[in-house]
């Protein structure tokens, strides 16, 4: 392979457990998002948008869609004879395997990949943020600094900079101090878990922590590492849209934002594409009794029924006299006739009979995941059934083929309640 | 399969006004996200066929530009794959191509190269799905020198755009007239035909060196009773883009369910070049029914019984009924739009009215400001 002068590592193995059903057959970046994306669309085109072709993308919780979606790099141009996208994961070395760690792990058990590309620098992506960057900014940066290491940071209000990893910098921007989630932060500059290396000096840490630390990772310990051995670190301050979307709540609202007349992360731009696996992107049809009004329809739609304030991922069939509101529902889902769906994030390939209420009663969180439903959107996972005239409260889970006998004897599962058919957990 | 593909999409068309003065016929956007090739490129790839050639000459440029990678029609392959050919200088010959058979002799090495048995050649103007390799089990098993697809003209169907067929009992062609005023045939040649490649290579280098180059007229027509030419019919929808008003109706046909789910939804699917739009919005003023809408829009008017391609914009206010809007079109606010055919990337400025007939839409031309 060709010497590149810059490699990104994705890191795209995490479950995101936070996202509750939604993560229970594909990792978190392979998550839906904004109607036709998977989340991790908006880091590969940020990749191939910076100028950056070569990407390792490391997987390991439930990579099959993953696999999928990436395939040979197609979508984001990243099909190539020299570089490309490569996907990483966990292997058998000698006679044992290990899994990934930690972040820093994942990078330390493919450094025979990085030498293979042999960069100068190489940047530490994650799969699960929704902005738009270019690196190649960030790049120059690193190497007017001379760094050794750049972390990108956005400023926080300082009264929410404790649920962060803290970065205090002297007034040139170099790095003296990072705390995690520190009680009384001393500045609202929080890492945005990207990171440039000069690979030579990473190359020296993973092997050096990994000695020490099994679960060796970024945050915790090679920039305490560096920091401890005065390396030269930089904080490059971000200034834009960025979003974490690692809990239910959050998830919903910045697919909320972008239904705005004008919204804050601007997907229509041409010089900042955001690259998916679209297919022949047919067109969306709207029928003749349909009503679609500040809402975000993706290529393939069929609409009978009203939509409102929602986001509709591919190929989602919205029957008459449907009305869906302050919903996400995502690629190949049919949603049959005269339902009532309301604050719902439904998952792709579901199938919604007719005359279905959804998201209706107290807002109770739910009683197995309280800390995962807890903000009044029920969800339903990936290939779940739900059959005709049920009525379905706020705050649950619903997962697999259900039937009329897992709800109660009014055809209700209330709000708090969760059927989850692929897992022990019923009502 | 044992056949290579010849799409003739050289062609111009005097009857689509404005809509061809920029492109060949073949590459008119239609059905919201395709472009007319499209249809007959997909159709030759989904019947197993790794080897196409595109005929291009007239206005090449829209033809090369969506036909820029051929992966998207999986042609991305080390033998066969997908070949332009448009009209080039050499020593021996430095003419444009004069008809659709010097078009293929022109390019006649394409065909010496190839080692498939069989070519099939098919117009580029069509929207249709078809099986091609039913199409050739039928030639091989009938025994014809050229097997040409047919389609039953409707009632009163005016055919003086087509090649017109009379069709024995038995599938074989008893007559074959080219675009004629009084046809004694009833059945409309598709434009897509079945041949021995080595017997193309021969009739093209004899037709040729008589000064005559029309594939039709000079060989098929003249041919017909020394060639056994059979016919065979195809049952399923297909519209070849004459006119204007047929343009327009092969666009209106994509809002009725079955034609829209038989190119969109059901597989073989027709495959085009992809562009990264982001989803179609919809704002809070919205109103827009019985309609496609091309991803990347952004809707805040009302739009009835209407085809919208890709990154169209409606602004507040507009009514637009009865039309065709191509990609990039951009509608003020408080416009008035009905029975208008809008070619890519026209401005509307606020308040405009357009009010065309239906059977005579009004076209605003490519990249113009109303």
């Amino acid at each position: 392979m060709r010497k590149k002068e810059i490699l990104a590592m994705l890191l795209a193995g995490g479950q995101g457990s936070r996202l509750g059903v939604l993560t229970a057959t594909k990792a978190k970046p392979a998550v839906t998002f904004g109607g036709k994306y998977r989340i991790i669309d908006f880091t590969l085109s940020n990749c191939v948008n910076s100028g950056i072709d070569t990407v390792g993308v490391l997987t390991q919780y439930q990579p099959l869609l993953l696999n999928q979606h990436i395939g040979i790099g197609i979508p984001w141009d990243l099909d190539r004879r020299s570089g490309g996208v490569t996907v990483l994961s966990p292997h058998v070395k000698g006679d044992s395997g290990e899994w990934y760690m930690g972040t820093a792990n994942a990078l330390f058990h493919n450094i025979d990949y990085i030498d293979n590309v042999d960069p100068e620098y190489i940047v530490v992506l994650s799969g699960d943020h929704i902005y738009k960057m270019d690196y190649s900014n960030m790049l120059s940066f690193h190497k007017d600094k001379k760094a050794d290491a750049t972390i990108a940071v956005l400023e926080v209000p300082m009264l929410e900079a404790s649920r962060f990893g803290i970065m205090n910098c002297h007034d040139d921007s170099r790095i003296y101090e990072f705390e995690e989630k520190p009680p009384e932060p001393k500045s609202n500059l929080a890492s945005m878990g990207i990171y440039i290396f000069t690979w030579e000096i990473l190359r020296e840490m993973l092997i050096k922590d990994s000695g020490v630390h099994r679960d060796s990772d970024f945050g915790k310990h090679i920039i305490p590492l560096m920091i401890a051995q005065s390396r030269s670190l930089y904080a490059y301050r971000f200034c834009g849209y960025w979003r974490d979307v690692g809990t239910i709540e959050s998830y919903w609202s910045a697919n909320m934002d972008l239904v705005q007349a004008v919204p804050e992360f601007n997907m229509y731009e041409n010089f900042w594409q955001i690259y998916t696996d679209s297919f022949n992107q047919p067109p969306i049809y709207t029928g003749p009794g349909a009503e679609t009004r500040t809402s975000l329809l993706a290529d393939g739609c069929e609409v009978y029924g009203t939509v409102i304030n929602s986001v509709l991922g591919t190929d989602v069939y919205v029957g008459e006299g449907t009305i869906i509101r302050d919903s996400i529902v995502m690629s190949n889902t049919f949603i049959g006739q005269n339902c009532e769906i309301n604050r719902c994030v439904i998952d792709e390939h579901v199938s919604i009979g007719d005359h279905v209420k959804m998201g209706t009663g107290e807002n109770v969180p739910n009683e197995s995941k309280p800390r995962v439903y807890d903000c009044g959107i029920t969800v339903v996972g990936t290939n779940s059934k739900i059959p005709s005239h049920v009525n379905i409260g706020k705050n649950c889970e619903i997962y697999g083929n259900t039937v009329h006998d897992n709800y109660n004897d009014d055809n209700c599962l209330p709000s708090g309640k969760s059927i989850n058919l692929e897992s022990e957990a019923t009502i | 399969m044992n056949a290579v593909g010849i799409i003739l999409a050289g062609g111009n068309n005097g009857r689509l006004g404005e809509l061809t003065k920029t492109r060949a016929v073949s590459a008119i956007p239609v059905g919201s996200c395709f472009r007319c090739l499209d249809f007959p490129l997909s159709n030759l790839s989904n019947s197993g066929i790794g080897k196409v050639a595109v005929l291009a000459q007239y206005n090449a440029r829209s033809l090369q530009d969506h036909l820029s990678s051929s992966k998207w029609w999986n042609f991305g392959s080390k033998y066969g794959g997908l070949f332009v050919f448009s009209p080039y200088l050499s020593d021996d010959n430095s003419f444009w191509f004069r008809g659709t058979a010097d078009s293929i002799y022109q390019n006649i090495t394409y065909l010496r190269r190839s080692r498939e048995e069989y070519v099939i050649i098919t117009s580029g103007d069509a929207v249709y799905k078809a099986d091609f390799k039913e199409l050739l089990r039928n030639h091989e098993q009938s025994g014809a020198d050229v097997t040409i697809m047919y389609k039953d003209a409707e009632p009163g169907q005016d055919l003086r755009e087509f090649g017109v067929l009379t069709v024995g009992e038995n599938g074989d062609v008893l007559d074959l007239e080219e675009k004629p005023l009084e046809p004694q045939g009833s059945k409309i040649s598709m434009g897509i035909y079945v041949i021995k490649r080595t017997l193309l290579m021969d009739l093209l280098s004899e037709t040729v060196s008589e000064g005559n180059y029309d594939l039709v007229k000079d060989i098929f027509v003249r041919y017909r009773k020394m060639l056994k030419i059979n016919g065979f019919r195809f049952d399923g929808y297909w519209k070849a883009i004459k006119s204007v008003k047929s343009y327009f109706d092969v666009n209106m046909d994509f809002l009725r369910a079955d034609i829209r789910r038989l190119f969109t939804q059901e597989q073989p699917y027709i495959e085009t070049k992809p562009k990264d739009e982001p989803p179609a919005k919809y704002n809070s003023q919205a109103d827009v029914a019985d309609c496609l809408v091309g991803a990347g829009s952004i809707i805040s008017g009302n739009i009835f019984h209407s085809v919208l391609f890709r990154r169209v914009y409606v602004g507040d206010g507009s009514a637009v009924k009865d039309s065709v809007l191509m990609e990039g079109t951009r509608v003020g606010n408080n416009c008035v739009l009905e029975n208008v055919i809008l070619d890519k990337f026209v401005t509307i400025s606020d308040g405009a009215k357009l009010v065309g007939d239906p059977q005579n839409p009004i076209i605003i031309s490519k990249g113009t400001t109303v």
